[in-house]
C-alpha cells in the first residue's frame, strides 16, 4: 500500500531522512513516533508529498508518487493536521465538503456524506453543520478535522500529532473514536505521535525513528516485550514494567538456602542460627524440591535425632519460575506464609519470592526501574 | 437671497459628482491594487523591493501629480479619476499583500492537504481570510480619496473643492464650509459603510449577521 524505498531528505546539511526503506500495509494502522526531529513528520508528508524527497521512491498503492500531479494524489488521501486547520471562513458542513466539491461530487452526496459523518462522531447535523469552527470546542474541531479527511473516502488518511493540543479527557476519546472509525471503515492509517501511550492504545504497527530512521518497527506488543534500543526503552517508561511477560523468576530470590532431606536436625538446627533464619528449603536426593523444615517444627516433634525429612510440612504455596509474577503474588498474600517457593521446570527449587519481592516490583511498576 | 436658495442646488450636484469621482476611482484603484497585492503575494522575494518603489507614488503631492496628468491628458473626468485611483491604490495594495502573508500557515497545509491547487487554496481559503484586512485597506483608500478629490476643482471639473477654493479666493467663509461639510460627512459615512461590509465578511460571522 505504502511502500519507501531509499528516501532521502535534507535540509541543507542536516539530513532529516536517512535512506528510509519500509512498508505499511492496506488496512494497517501505523504509528510513527520518536523525539522531536527524528523525522516522523517529514516522513508523514513524504507520502502526499507536501514535501518531497531528494532521493529514493514513495511508492502509495504502486504508484510512484513522484509522477503523480500532487493535487490529484492528495485528493485520495486524507490529512489531518495537529493544529486542526478548519477554514474559518467555512460551516462545519462546507469545511467536511471540502474534498467531494473538489471532486465534483453531486450536491445530494456531498449532503449525505456529511450527514453520515457527521452521525458517526455523535455531533447532530442540525445543530452543528451551519456553525463556524470558532463556535465549537477544541475536541469538536478535531472531529470535524478529521471528518474533513474522511469525507471522499480515500483509501489513506494520515494524521500529523491530531490530538496533541487538546486535554487529555478530550484526546482519550477522540482516540476511542479513532480505533472504532478505523475497525469500521478498514482505510489505512497513519499517524504521527510524539505520545508512546497514543502508539500503543492506537497502532497496529509502531514505527520509532530516531535520526531519520527506523530504529524499530514493531507491534505495541512486541515492542513493550523487546524494545530495541535504550531510547525505546526510555520512551516506553515505565510501561515496559507492567509487560505481561514478568514472571515469578524476575522478582524472586535466588541463592537460597537448602538441605537433603537425609540431613540430620542438629546440623540444620546450627545452619539455621549461622544464616539467622527460621526455615530451610528441603530438598530430595534427586534435587527436587521436596518441603520446608521450620524450626518451630523442631521444637514441636522435640527431637534431638533425626534427619530434617522427618519434620517437614509440606503444601505450601509454590510456583513455577516461568508463572506469571501477578499469579504468584496472589498465592503469596492468600497463603500466609513469608514466602512463595519457586521451582524450575525440573521440580528443583530456583528461589523464593517473599513480601520483599513483591513491593520491589509495585515499586517499579509505579515508578520505572529502581536499581 | 440666502445661501441656501444661491448654493443649495449647486451643492447638491458637487456632492454627486464629487461622490461620483471617489467610487469610479476607488473600485478602479482597488481591482488593480487588489491583482497586483496577489501577484506580489506569491513572490514576496521581489515584493519586499517593488511595495517601497510602489509607495513613492505615494509621496508625490496630489497637486503637482494631478497638473502633470492634466498636462498629458487634458481637462477630463479621466484625469482626475486616473490620478485618484492610482491614490487609492497603495494602502489596499499593501494590505492585500500583509493580509495574505499572514494567513495563518496551518489553514494554506490544510488546503494543500486538502487537495486544492494553489489558485483555489488563493481564492477559496488565503483570499477570504485576508479580506478583512483588504478592507481595511479599502476604507483608507475610500477616507483618502474623499479628500483628494477636493482637487479635482484644480483643473476645473467640479466637486465639492469648488466651494472650498472659490471661498478661499474670495475670503468667503461660508462658502468654504460648503464645501468642507458634505466632504467630511461624506467620508464618515462610507467609511461606516466599508466598516459593515468588514464584519459581515470576517470569518465565521456571516451567521452572526444573519441571525
Amino acid at each position: 500500500m505504502i511502500r519507501f524505498e531509499h528516501v532521502v531528505k535534507r535540509y541543507g546539511k542536516t539530513v532529516i531522512l536517512d535512506d528510509l526503506s519500509f512498508e505499511i500495509a492496506e488496512g494497517e494502522f501505523a504509528v510513527l513516533i520518536g523525539p522531536s526531529g527524528c523525522g516522523k513528520t517529514t516522513t508523514l508528508k513524504s507520502i502526499n508529498r507536501l514535501i518531497r524527497p531528494e532521493e529514493g521512491t514513495v511508492y502509495v498503492n504502486g504508484q510512484d508518487t513522484a509522477e503523480v500531479d500532487p493535487v490529484k494524489l492528495r485528493r485520495g488521501i486524507g490529512y489531518v493536521i495537529q493544529q486542526i486547520g478548519l477554514f474559518p471562513n467555512m460551516t462545519v458542513a462546507e469545511n467536511i465538503a471540502v474534498v467531494p466539491k473538489r471532486l465534483k461530487y453531486n450536491k445530494e452526496d456531498i449532503n449525505r456524506i456529511v450527514h453520515e459523518l457527521m452521525e458517526m462522531v455523535d455531533m447532530s447535523y442540525e445543530e452543528y453543520a451551519g456553525k463556524y469552527p470558532i463556535e465549537l470546542s477544541g475536541g469538536q474541531q478535531q472531529r470535524i478535522g478529521v471528518l474533513r479527511a474522511l469525507a471522499a473516502s480515500p483509501p489513506i488518511v494520515l494524521m500529523d500529532e491530531p490530538f496533541g493540543a487538546l486535554d487529555p479527557m478530550t484526546r482519550s476519546t477522540l482516540q476511542e473514536e479513532m480505533i472504532k472509525l478505523h475497525k469500521k471503515l478498514n482505510k489505512t492509517f497513519i499517524m504521527v505521535t510524539h505520545d508512546m501511550d497514543e502508539a500503543l492504545t492506537l497502532a497496529d504497527k509502531i514505527i520509532f525513528m530516531d535520526q531519520g530512521k527506523i530504529i524499530q518497527m514493531a507491534s505495541p506488543e512486541e515492542m513493550l516485550a523487546n524494545p530495541g534500543s535504550d531510547l525505546i526503552r526510555n520512551f516506553m517508561g515505565k510501561r515496559s514494567a507492567e509487560s505481561p511477560a514478568l514472571t515469578a523468576g524476575d522478582f524472586m530470590r535466588a541463592n537460597i538456602v537448602s538441605v537433603y532431606a537425609s540431613r540430620s536436625l542438629r546440623e540444620c538446627t546450627a545452619l539455621m542460627a549461622r544464616n539467622n533464619i527460621d526455615s530451610l528449603l528441603v530438598k530430595n536426593e534427586d534435587g527436587t524440591y521436596h518441603g520446608i523444615g521450620t524450626i518451630a517444627n523442631i521444637k514441636k516433634y522435640g527431637l534431638s535425632s533425626g534427619t530434617i525429612g522427618d519434620v517437614i510440612t509440606t503444601g505450601n504455596a509454590v510456583s513455577n519460575i516461568g508463572e506469571d509474577a501477578r499469579e504468584c503474588f496472589d498465592k503469596l498474600t492468600a497463603s500466609g506464609d513469608g514466602y512463595v517457593v519457586v521451582l524450575n521446570d525440573d521440580n528443583t527449587i530456583a528461589g523464593i519470592v517473599t513480601r520483599t519481592s513483591m513491593a520491589k516490583a509495585m515499586a517499579q511498576a509505579l515508578w520505572g526501574d529502581v536499581q | 437671497m440666502s445661501f441656501w436658495t444661491m448654493y443649495g442646488s449647486k451643492i447638491f450636484i458637487a456632492v454627486w459628482v464629487h461622490l461620483f469621482y471617489v467610487l469610479v476611482s476607488v473600485s478602479i484603484g482597488f481591482v488593480v491594487a487588489l491583482v497586483l497585492g496577489i501577484s506580489l503575494s506569491q513572490v514576496p522575494k521581489y515584493a519586499k523591493y517593488i511595495l517601497p518603489v510602489i509607495s513613492v507614488f505615494q509621496t508625490i503631492p496630489g497637486i503637482v501629480f494631478i497638473g502633470m496628468l492634466f498636462l498629458i491628458m487634458g481637462m477630463q473626468s479621466a484625469t482626475v479619476i486616473t490620478a485618484l485611483a492610482i491614490y487609492a491604490v497603495f494602502p489596499i495594495l499593501k494590505n492585500t499583500y500583509v493580509g495574505l502573508l499572514d494567513v495563518d500557515y496551518q489553514y494554506i497545509e490544510a488546503a494543500r492537504g486538502c487537495g486544492m491547487s494553489r489558485m483555489q487554496s488563493l481564492f477559496e481559503v488565503e483570499l477570504p481570510l485576508a479580506m478583512p484586512t483588504i478592507i481595511g485597506g479599502l476604507r483608507m483608500s475610500t477616507v483618502y480619496t474623499v479628500s483628494w478629490a477636493v482637487l479635482a476643482s484644480m483643473i476645473g471639473l467640479g466637486g465639492l473643492g469648488e466651494f472650498i477654493y472659490i471661498g478661499i479666493a474670495t475670503n468667503n467663509n461660508a462658502l468654504i464650509v460648503a464645501g468642507a461639510i458634505p466632504a467630511a460627512i461624506m467620508a464618515i459615512i462610507l467609511s461606516l459603510l466599508i466598516d459593515k461590509l468588514k464584519k459581515r465578511l470576517e470569518p465565521g460571522s456571516r451567521r452572526r449577521a444573519v441571525l
